[in-house]
């Protein structure tokens, strides 16, 4: 396949993603939609790494995976914190810091 | 190459599929059992772009570690709230039409970038040559990602304390 497919793959991926992080009203779904956008970039990086021959874009996808792992249990740490403090996990009602 | 165009497609249509559920469905639980369907349909694009080797830490890490974690902040929320949350959406047709702006965008680049067809053939075995970067001259990164990890881990341990 050439390296378009796997770039438009990536980036309906990237679309369904972000309409979930716009749609969403829980913040784990939130946080689900991010990690479809992660990932759409990851392939991303492998698929420019493969076609262009040089090793960095998958490096890179391997410090993505990483830091995304970080990002998820501090991200899910938060809302459970939320949710003890607030009762809820609806972003909606979340609004303390609103001006 | 009829094959490989064969397991893109079919890659493709799983990994669309589920992604759209994932951002669909009203069950939350539901959501992250079809996110790991979509992650590990993720790792097998992975596969057909001869990298075996982040297949495997896409399984590991993502399907196996981000899901299980997804699924305990589930239960413990549900078990503190007592009751089964149902996720409900807002903004739908906004938010379907910045997602359809923004992939027309992408796809408007992707269409006037010339594009690489066929991909250069592999020379030696890649999980040995990124092995042997990790310890060469990303050395520091992985250190970096390391401590980055430990803090992410004290982190996660300093919010979820008991309130004790």
């Amino acid at each position: 396949m050439p390296l378009g497919a796997y770039l438009t793959l990536a980036a309906l991926v990237f679309a369904i993603g972000l309409f979930g992080v716009l749609t969403r009203r829980n913040a784990v779904g939130i946080l689900l939609g991010i990690e479809l956008m992660l990932n759409a970039v990851n392939i991303n990086l492998v698929a420019f790494a493969r076609f262009s021959g040089d090793l960095g874009g998958i490096l890179f996808t391997l410090f993505t995976i990483a830091i995304t792992v970080a990002e998820v249990a501090v991200g899910l740490a938060i809302v459970i914190v939320i949710f003890r403090v607030r009762r809820t996990v609806e972003a909606d009602h979340l609004d303390l810091l609103r001006g | 190459m009829t094959a490989e165009i064969v397991a893109f497609v079919g890659v493709a249509v799983v990994l669309l599929g589920s992604s759209l559920a994932v951002v669909l469905t009203p069950n939350l639980f539901h959501s992250i059992l079809y996110l790991a369907v979509a992650l590990v349909a993720t790792g097998v694009v992975f596969l057909l772009l001869d990298a075996p080797f982040l297949f495997g830490v896409q399984l590991l890490l993502y399907a196996g570690g981000v899901v299980t974690i997804v699924v305990f902040a589930i239960m413990l929320t549900e078990r503190l709230v007592g009751r089964t949350i149902r996720q409900a959406s807002r903004h739908l047709i906004n938010g379907a039409l910045l997602s359809v702006a923004v992939f027309a965008g992408v796809a408007g680049f992707l269409v006037q970038a010339p594009l690489a067809g066929a991909r250069p053939g592999i020379s030696g075995d890649l999980t040995v040559a990124v092995g042997r970067a990790l310890v060469g001259a990303f050395a520091v990164p992985l250190e970096l990602l390391g401590v980055l990890l430990v803090i992410a881990l004290l982190g996660a341990l300093y919010f979820a304390r008991s309130e004790s």
